[in-house]
């Protein structure tokens, strides 16, 4: 059995390896390895499509990230406070924008934009007092609101769940001592669901940042880091890609141990 | 949202405040339409965005399904159930998806559980979550990069060109049923192996011992124990795998190579190349029909294995 989880974690991560080892080649083709150089770095680096491609991502990732985690949060505190019914039909939605697959997600939410521009931009056009009036379109915003949907959703039920094994003793005690309901929520709530929101945080933000098939769909004439990738690799890949693809995973890498090493310091502390 | 909000509120205000005796009575009306107001400010950018982002897109998608194809591409108004009518004309990517989808989980599985088996009941127990990251850390990676790597893996300058030294020549690998088969296995393993992992390492051990105890052969110990009390994490791996490869996109893409497609290229194809916007919607909601039965199965099953106790992942 041993040997067997040896070659499952041998698989796992021989094709990172690959990339990894590519990033680092002389020649032109993410093919044939010519030889070391660390040249694709630096021509990554300088190369205005890809690097505005990977703004767009992180940009996008953030945003959407940090108003899923807003959002996500309001909810579940929200959801603590109201009737079954409202509860099943919030859990509801929110599986189902969890469920349904990103395509689905994708093709609907172009569909339904594209219809509410039609009806919106001649309107816009229509009211507005000077020659030049805002069009609305596909871009940052739409690829944002996809995928903090499913953000959105992934953080409520994990702050959800985080406040439901929440020690409810502690906030009545607060509230017994006279503490109004804002300083209860800061130093009693806040600081045990943190851990959840922070978790939801980086899980929305790495979904983002790597989804492909939403923002292929609504991003209009954007350009994010995985289609950038996937329109490469049907040109024919250079270790650019592989450079910029190290670079990724060295800083999520750092980033989750960052997390972890977090997490870890702050469990001591009630 | 506020409405239904109120009754349980004053439930609250009453019933769950027992210990705070001491609540002034009279500024109640007014704390119970703040406490009102202020749930109702809590759910109202979560219900905004999953009316705007989710229901009106399926709503929209369901109109769009009914419609007709306008002649230059797009929809043009109809009521018509041509478009579903028409689904037989993408029968080789609903074979594919359901096929490939319950194989690809069920491979999945087979390769996950002794992982799942080895961290949670063999593994020293210092590395048991260094091995555990490792197992997620691949998922921090573009999956994208990932497959990509496999491309090359099996293309022809990978294990084609390293078995043809050995003689055996002019294998194809890439673009079969074969390597999206294995794209899926390795695209969706971590997602497989923490369920199992979560339900394995609950497992009471004192049972395991027990079973021994009573003369039990450590083949029956294990089907009779280790593996039926594993089954809500089995299920619930399988049914996550399933529901996401039924949409899956990027697998068969490149390595499939156009040869394997799945409903998601189809998809894919319906709305930004033929831009055929009815049809395709009637295939979207075709497959999230699908999904909505498949979990539901799957709930079944998972709550008769398990007597009534439900594992969630998250």
């Amino acid at each position: 059995m041993r040997a067997f989880v040896v070659a499952v974690f041998a698989f796992l991560y021989l094709p990172i390896a690959l990339v990894v080892l590519f990033s680092f080649n002389a020649g032109h083709h993410a093919s044939e390895f010519t030889g070391f150089s660390v040249q694709w770095y630096g021509k990554a680096l300088s190369n205005p499509f890809l690097v505005e491609a990977l703004k767009n991502s992180l940009f996008i990732a953030t945003t959407s990230a940090l108003l899923a985690a807003f959002c996500g949060t309001a909810a579940a505190l929200g959801l603590q406070r109201v009737g079954a019914r409202t509860r099943a039909l919030f859990d509801a939605l929110l599986g189902a924008a969890i469920v349904v697959p990103g395509v689905v997600i994708g093709i609907s939410t172009l569909v339904a934009l594209v219809q509410l521009f039609a009806v919106v931009n001649p309107f816009l056009a229509s009211v507005w007092p000077t020659d030049q009036p805002p069009r609305l379109s596909l871009g940052y915003g739409s690829i944002i609101a996809a995928h903090g949907l499913f953000s959105m959703a992934l953080v409520t039920m994990i702050v959800g769940t985080r406040l439901a094994s929440l020690d409810r003793n502690l906030v009545e005690a607060s509230s017994d001592l006279y503490a109004t309901p804002l300083t209860t929520f800061h130093s009693i709530v806040l600081p045990q669901i943190m851990p959840a929101v922070i978790a939801g945080f980086l899980l929305a933000f790495t979904f983002s940042f790597d989804d492909f098939i939403i923002a292929f769909f609504v991003a209009g004439a954007q350009t994010t880091l995985p289609i950038y990738v996937f329109a490469s690799i049907r040109r024919g890949v250079t270790p650019e890609i592989n450079a910029i693809a190290t670079i990724v995973l060295a800083a999520s890498v750092l980033l989750v141990l960052l997390a972890q090493w977090q997490l870890g310091r702050r469990k001591p502390s009630p | 949202m506020s409405e239904t909000g109120h009754k349980p509120d004053q439930d609250n205000a009453t019933g769950g405040r027992k210990s705070a005796g001491s609540q002034p009575a009279f500024p109640m009306r007014r704390s119970l339409f703040r406490k009102n107001l202020a749930t109702a400010l809590l759910l109202a950018p979560a219900a905004l965005w999953l009316v705007v982002f989710l229901v009106l897109p399926f709503v929209a998608i369901a109109i769009f399904s009914v419609g007709e194809r306008a002649p230059e591409g797009g929809y043009q108004a109809a009521l018509t159930f041509a478009q579903y009518a028409n689904l037989p004309a993408r029968a080789t990517a609903f074979w594919n998806t359901m096929v490939l989808a319950p194989v690809g989980a069920l491979a999945c599985l087979l390769v996950a559980y002794p992982v799942a088996y080895y961290l949670a009941l063999r593994a020293p127990q210092r590395w048991r979550l260094i091995l555990l990251a490792m197992i997620v850390i691949p998922f921090w990676t573009s999956l994208l990069m990932r497959t990509y790597a496999w491309m090359y893996i099996l293309g022809g300058r990978g294990i084609p060109a390293l078995l043809a030294y050995v003689g055996i020549e002019d294998l194809r690998l890439i673009n079969t049923p074969g390597a999206v088969l294995l794209g899926i296995v390795y695209g969706y393993l971590p997602l497989m192996i923490l369920p199992i992992y979560v339900s394995l390492e609950r497992l009471d051990r004192r049972l395991l011992e027990a079973s021994a105890d009573l003369g039990a052969t450590p083949l029956s110990t294990f089907l009779g124990v280790t593996l039926r009390l594993s089954l809500p994490g089995v299920m619930t791996g399988f049914s996550l795998v399933m529901i996401l490869l039924l949409g899956e996109y990027l697998i068969p893409t490149l390595l499939g190579g156009g040869k394997v497609f799945f409903i998601g290229n189809a998809l894919v194809d319906l709305f930004l190349q033929s831009r055929n916007w009815p049809f395709g919607s009637a295939i979207a909601i075709t497959l999230v029909l699908v999904s909505v039965v498949v979990l539901i199965v799957a709930n079944r099953i998972s709550t008769r294995l398990s007597g009534a106790r439900r594992v969630d992942l998250i």
